[in-house]
């Protein structure tokens, strides 16, 4: 059954009466809250929670209340994964990220993978060739010296992996306690390729959503690694360099390429819901074409969490114009890795700045931005 | 997933739904209390409100053990866990409930040591990992978690594990049921009864909903059909002029409970006189604390806590929103002075509560509500 959800807004398909009127003061009242909505988030708290680092209604308050309006950028204003600076007509995308995952290994990568990928994949989503990282390493007194090889092996490697040199770099020491084992920084500077159109604000209704795979993994392994659960699951991490992902896709659908994200903090919910307020358009979510891992789904249903809500390191969710769709996901099936990729929903009008998933029991329910943090540091 | 999958069958929901339809008095409005938490989110997760007919209104009820935890009793968890040398234990979704000062994850920021844990027996085990510490269990929740609890003091006492306490905020699910039952403006026609705890309990107890109120109560499982199915039961009885206890959930609900479950309650708990709900006010004897034999693992007597009894805003409307009395926007300070960001009452607490979902979901949840 359908329920009331589409261009217009009209009462479920399949119920006997039709909708009320709208009272005057409820009307008021919705007003009011559509209005305090609408409006930039506040930062009005008192002290930092972790849960200002999950990505959610909390980070969103922070960059929207505290960054935007004190750097006062347009380039900041536009929520991109990373920034563009241009100079002598060539057009650079940068971008920042800081990996404080727990533990530091886990099944499927370390913090050297994710240092090095979670980077490249800011500037790859944003349309933009990864050419060059910066490196900062925040060290816990007493870190075994083996502990610290075995990560810079890995950042070597991945690095070799992505097609980016290290250029620079800087370590700090702190005292123990100070860190947890060891914190990386890295910077990425990238080429825009002149294939790409894309902005956050430029999804349409009518654009179908591509996911480039699998999703959950990256989030569940880390989880399961704590072993505070007392689950065990051949669950990993599926921590890589999404360029090949993006070269495929700008190759095939360029022009028609509206919009992209990697799914990391906060999973696919959290990116559908950043660009469906960004874009100010609907999106809907068919759940029973959303490709889980039968052991993410087991793991999920034990510890009660979404995997929509999970985070990945390696996957990514585009936003095409209908007529490409087709050939996107073709695109995108013939990477290496992506032959579970596939079309997920449609953007839609009504309701703006809302994600609406057609759950695989056939009901239909909000998919809500993230509140809180069920899972602390997992990249 | 095996077992699992099997009763999340969309054509199978269907086939219910269709049932449901034409179990419908044409004309008539009916509304609908599932009582449980579980089932406010399963209902939420799966959209099973989508699948009924626009008369058909589910109501979600006080069964969600978190948001009923009144303000006066967060601030004495906070007391407790900003103690020095304390480690305080509790639930995840426990730490984003406000107290009338920030909650117990602004108290962490703050410095206090609180653990997320999974189970009672985790802090046990923190207590013994961290002997010159003093642990406290933020125990809540219905008959449910409460076993576990009752086990892991015993589990303590024998053991000898000195530095571990309990903070007891356990409930029990008959009294508060018959408060709203016993309010004379009451708008409901059925129950979903609640399966976990009835896991414990049984079906038995909640025979005085039909016998003393007349009104059907069908005991029922958390994935969608079961609820869906327990719907039907319930138009069922409404149509043939039945009014009684059924067990849908009978796959795991034996009709007299749980009895080791219940010994070990009665052995370690007792029952307060009276326990405070947020958004409902006190009911008396629905709350437990640790019996005289477990006195010496209660943190309510071995720390010092400030016991404030902090008042719901007294234009706080949850009671009537839950009997089904008034919309959630009808509510005096809906919207203005209780919002999602600063909750005052228990329907706007969780994400799922009735209040909350309408504030966030605006207009489309109230196109889902037409009446």
């Amino acid at each position: 059954m359908t329920a009331a959800f589409g261009e217009e807004r009209s009462p479920s398909v399949g119920r006997a009466s039709t909708a009320a009127p709208v009272q005057d003061r409820e009307e008021r009242i919705l007003g009011i809250i559509e209005t305090a909505r609408g409006k930039r988030a506040k930062f009005r708290d008192e002290r930092i929670t972790m849960s200002h680092g999950a990505g959610g209604k909390a980070t969103q308050s922070l960059i929207e209340g505290l960054f935007v309006p004190a750097f006062g950028s347009e380039v900041l204003e536009a929520m991109g994964d990373a920034g563009a600076v241009e100079t002598d007509g060539v057009e650079l995308a940068i971008t920042t990220d800081s990996f404080v995952v727990k533990p530091i290994r886990f099944p499927g990568g370390s913090i050297g993978d994710l240092a090095v990928n979670g980077t490249v994949n800011d500037l790859a989503v944003s349309g933009a060739r990864p050419l060059a990282l910066t490196l900062s390493l925040i060290l816990e007194e007493g870190l075994a010296a083996d502990e610290l090889k075995a990560e810079v092996a890995a950042i070597a490697a991945a690095a070799e992996a992505a097609e980016v040199r290290i250029v620079a770099g800087d370590t700090k020491v702190v005292e123990r306690g100070a860190a947890d084992q060891m914190y990386v920084c890295t910077t990425g500077v990238g080429r825009r390729d002149p294939r790409a159109r894309m902005a956050t604000d430029a999804i349409r209704p009518g654009d179908r959503i591509l996911l480039s795979g699998t999703i959950g993994e990256h989030g569940t392994a880390v989880m399961l690694a704590r072993g505070e659960f007392e689950l065990d699951a051949a669950i990993e991490s599926d921590t890589r360099a999404l360029w090949p992902v993006v070269d495929a896709l700008l190759e095939e659908a360029g022009p028609s390429l509206r919009s992209m994200r990697d799914a990391t903090r906060g999973g696919v919910a959290s990116v559908l819901n950043e660009l469906a307020r960004a874009s100010q358009v609907a999106m809907l979510v068919r759940e029973a074409a959303v490709p889980v891992d039968p052991a993410v789904a087991g793991a999920s249903e034990i510890l009660g969490i979404d995997p929509m809500y999970v985070a990945n390191e390696g996957k990514l969710v585009a936003f095409v114009a209908p007529e490409a769709a087709d050939r996107a996901l073709a695109a995108l099936r013939s990477v290496d890795g992506c032959e579970r990729a596939a079309e997920i929903g449609e953007v839609r009008t009504e309701p703006p700045g809302m994600v609406l998933v057609e759950t695989s029991f056939g009901g239909k329910r909000v998919m809500d931005q993230l509140v809180g943090d069920p899972l602390p540091r997992i990249c | 997933m095996k077992y699992v999958d099997e009763f999340r069958d969309p054509q199978l929901g269907r086939v219910l739904a269709t049932e449901i339809l034409a179990a419908v008095e044409p004309g008539r409005h009916y509304k609908f209390m599932e009582v449980c938490g579980g089932h406010t989110h399963s209902i939420y997760k799966y959209g099973v409100d989508d699948l009924l007919p626009a008369n058909v209104e589910l109501v979600h009820g006080p069964g969600c053990p978190v948001c009923v935890i009144p303000m006066g009793r967060v601030d004495d968890g906070m007391a407790i866990a900003r103690e020095p040398g304390v480690i305080f234990a509790c639930f995840g979704d426990m730490m984003r409930v406000p107290g009338s000062a920030g909650s117990l994850l602004d108290a962490k920021a703050e410095g206090a040591d609180i653990r997320m844990v999974y189970s009672p027996l985790d802090a046990l085990r923190i207590a013994k990992q961290n002997p010159d510490r003093e642990v406290v269990f933020f125990a809540i929740g219905f008959e449910t978690t409460a076993p576990s609890t009752a086990l892991t003091l015993k589990r303590a006492k024998a053991e000898g594990v000195a530095n571990f306490s309990c903070m007891c905020s356990h409930v029990t699910i008959v009294p508060p049921l018959r408060a709203l039952l016993d309010s004379p403006d009451l708008r409901l026609d059925g129950f979903v009864g609640p399966g976990h705890v009835s896991t414990v309990v049984g079906a038995r107890p909640f025979e005085f909903i039909p016998a003393d109120y007349g009104k059907p109560i069908v005991v029922a499982g958390f994935e969608p059909l079961d609820i869906l199915q327990a719907i039907r039961m319930i138009l069922a009885q409404l149509a043939d002029g039945r009014c009684e206890v059924e067990n849908q959930y009978a796959r795991v609900v034996p009709y007299e409970g749980n009895p080791r479950a219940l010994e070990v309650m009665a052995e370690v708990f007792e029952l307060r006189p009276h326990f405070e709900w947020r958004g409902l006010g006190f009911i008396s004897q629905s709350g437990l604390k640790l019996s005289d034999a477990y006195a010496d693992l209660d943190a309510e007597l071995r720390f010092s806590v400030p016991g404030v009894r902090v008042a719901d805003p007294k234009a706080c409307q949850c009671g009537e929103v839950l009997k089904g009395v008034i919309k959630p926007w009808e509510c005096k300070v809906f919207g203005t002075a209780c919002t999602p960001e600063r909750p005052i009452g228990t329907c706007m607490v969780s994400s799922e509560g009735a209040c909350a979902a309408y504030y966030n979901y605006g207009r489309f949840a109230r196109e889902r509500e037409v009446v």
